[in-house]
């Protein structure tokens, strides 16, 4: 990765932030907290790490995603119109009657998604079902789940943690966007998770720690989650709820708050 | 719906110290007042609805009187076996307070939407499956439910619901409310359809078909007594919910007409046995599927002309 590429993937991410910001206000709902925290994630993802080809979103050989935390639909939705699945247009249907971007992501009515999410909680267990699949298949696609930090309260993601874990599934990796709020409090006022990174390595996990806003830490750790055998690898996303929006940032209000007013053009003058 | 369970349960929990409310972090500031006068009684106990309904059964059998609240489809659904196992056979009067039945949360997808919640809910040995059907009736229920024994599911709409009940109404868990008296046929209505069940009636009587009201909150255990008598009265009976055809409203009745021995005509008019295929907001979903006060109002009437 030379400075250039890292300089052009964080353009793709301001654009995807800017998609977002104009997506989410007029269609007056949505997630905006968490769909801006997991925005440079998905942008390395989809521009780095994934192979993919959005003119095939069925190819049989393409790496698998799952949008875990569905309610960031709108943040996956203009990764996948930046990266070419359909055209920019489509993003004034968002949440919008007989449209095909639901408010949680739907496999059924839109390219690119490759799993229906929206209850929290399931997503590692399917991610992991379609990587035990890959290895019967022989197939060497990879998958990649990303997790709320807020979700991750949820038994079942322990369980799926500790059946990948088992299984050795090297080709699984999950993501955790941990920027420490959920949808009603602090996570810490809720359910601590810490120490976090420890639970996974009980759980047999290869645990990546990464800057979830910084481009070259996050290619630096999906790189090290590739390289690795053997385990399944989590990073571990330092992140900010809101990122990119001063007056969103680490705001448990904003979480599915939506810019209104003059707000949108703060926020998009911000964004520039 | 959701705000006048809050306020009324706050005042009762003033006088009832043993009033518990955990919520699976839902409700973001709907709670800020619950919290701040009763910090105690009070926890938000993660995106973990299992496990609440599991602590719920503790704190239930350490005497405490608990709310567990999240959406309808979190609350029920991801919880079953926790409620079967905890809650039901042990009778524990846990309350179920679920908000978005049905399809208010038509755009968030069918992850939100809650169609199977009241067939399941009522499948469970001792438990008491209610929605009601406007804020009044939701007030009422809070308010009687202290003092409920047994698990108790309490379906909520969201906020905006608006009012059917103009003064208070006689409201009793197990009883049906006859909102209004008429001879062509009755319909039974539970949950958060009320309003548009009462708009239906209104517009059928002005074409001269008088139709009897009723609000069935309770769907179990349900009011046989006024299910058998209205059905005797006028010999044709429609039901109508936010809920799939199977299991819910339409079923209860149906159960207890086909055991009758009435002869009756009997529709239920419900969503199909289906998720949806459309996209689209609450109004436009009960569009599509026949749930608005005109389409009730020429299903009834349609079926009314066969006779
Ligand atoms: C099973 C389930 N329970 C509850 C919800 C409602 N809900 C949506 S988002 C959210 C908070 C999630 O917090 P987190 O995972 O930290 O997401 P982020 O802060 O990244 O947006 C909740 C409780 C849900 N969608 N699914």
């Amino acid at each position: 990765m030379g400075k250039d590429d890292i300089k052009k993937l964080e353009e793709t991410a301001k654009k995807i932030r800017r998609s977002i910001v104009e997506t989410l206000s007029s269609a007056k709902a949505g997630h905006t907290g968490g769909s801006l925290s997991v925005t440079d994630i998905l942008t390395v993802l989809y521009f780095k790490e994934m192979k993919i080809d959005p003119s095939r979103p069925d190819w049989e050989d393409r790496d698998r995603f799952v949008l875990s935390k569905g309610h960031a639909s709108c943040g996956l939705y203009c990764a996948l119109v930046e990266r070419g699945y359909f055209a920019k247009d489509l993003l004034s249907t968002f949440d919008r009657t007989d449209g095909c971007l639901q408010g949680h992501p739907d496999m059924h009515k839109t390219p690119g998604v490759d799993m229906s999410t929206g209850s929290l909680g399931q997503g590692l267990s399917v991610g992991a079902g379609m990587a035990a699949g890959a290895r019967l298949l022989k197939k060497s696609f990879r998958v990649f789940v990303v997790l709320g930090d807020g979700e991750v309260q949820e038994g079942q993601v322990w369980e799926a943690a500790m059946y990948a874990g088992h299984n050795k599934l090297d080709n699984l990796t999950a993501i955790i966007d941990y920027n420490k709020l959920q949808l009603a409090s602090r996570v810490q006022d809720a359910i601590d998770l810490e120490p976090l990174a420890d639970k996974f390595r009980a759980f047999k996990w290869n645990v990546i720690g990464a800057d979830g806003h910084s481009i070259e830490s996050l290619c630096k750790a999906f790189e090290k989650a590739r390289k690795n055998k053997g385990r399944p690898s989590v990073i571990i996303a330092d992140t900010v709820k809101g990122k990119g929006i001063s007056f969103a940032e680490n705001k448990v209000e904003w979480h599915v708050r939506v810019p209104k007013g003059d707000e949108i053009a703060k926020a998009l003058d911000e964004l520039k | 719906m959701r705000g006048t369970f809050i306020r009324t349960l706050e005042k009762m929990a003033k006088a009832d110290k043993n009033i518990f409310l955990l919520t699976a972090d839902l409700g973001y500031k709907l709670f800020d007042n619950f919290r701040d006068n009763y910090p105690d009684r009070f926890v938000n106990v993660g995106v973990a609805e299992s496990n609440m309904i599991g602590v719920a059964a503790g704190l239930a059998l350490s005497g405490k009187n608990v709310y567990c609240y999240s959406m309808v489809p979190f609350l029920t659904m991801r919880t079953f076996e926790q409620i079967r196992v905890d809650l039901c056979y042990h009778n524990l009067g846990v309350k179920l307070v679920g908000v978005g039945g049905g399809l208010v949360y038509g755009l968030e997808g069918m992850t939100h939407q809650a169609i199977e919640d009241i067939s399941i809910m009522r499948s469970l040995p001792n438990m008491t499956v209610t929605a009601p059907g406007d804020p009044a009736e939701v007030e009422c229920l809070i308010e009687e439910s202290v003092r409920y024994k047994g698990p108790l599911y309490i379906r909520l709409g969201k906020d905006r619901d608006p009012v059917v009940h103009e003064t208070a109404p006689d409201f009793k868990i197990g009883r049906g409310i006859v909102l209004k008296r008429g001879k062509k046929a009755v319909l039974f209505a539970a949950g958060n359809v009320l309003p548009a069940a009462k708009a239906a009636v209104e517009a059928l009587e002005e074409n001269g078909l008088s139709i009897t009201l009723v609000s069935m909150h309770t769907i179990k255990p349900i009011d046989k007594k006024l299910v058998i008598e209205c059905a005797r009265r006028t010999k044709a009976v429609f039901t109508v919910e936010e809920h799939s055809l199977i299991g819910g409203l339409g079923s209860a009745v149906a159960e207890i007409i086909a055991e009758s021995g009435e002869k009756v005509i009997f529709r239920r008019i419900a969503l199909p046995d289906a998720y949806s295929k459309y996209m689209g907001s609450s109004g436009y979903l009960r569009k599509k599927y026949g749930l608005t006060p005109q389409a009730i109002a020429n299903r009834i009437t349609k079926e009314l002309k066969k006779k």
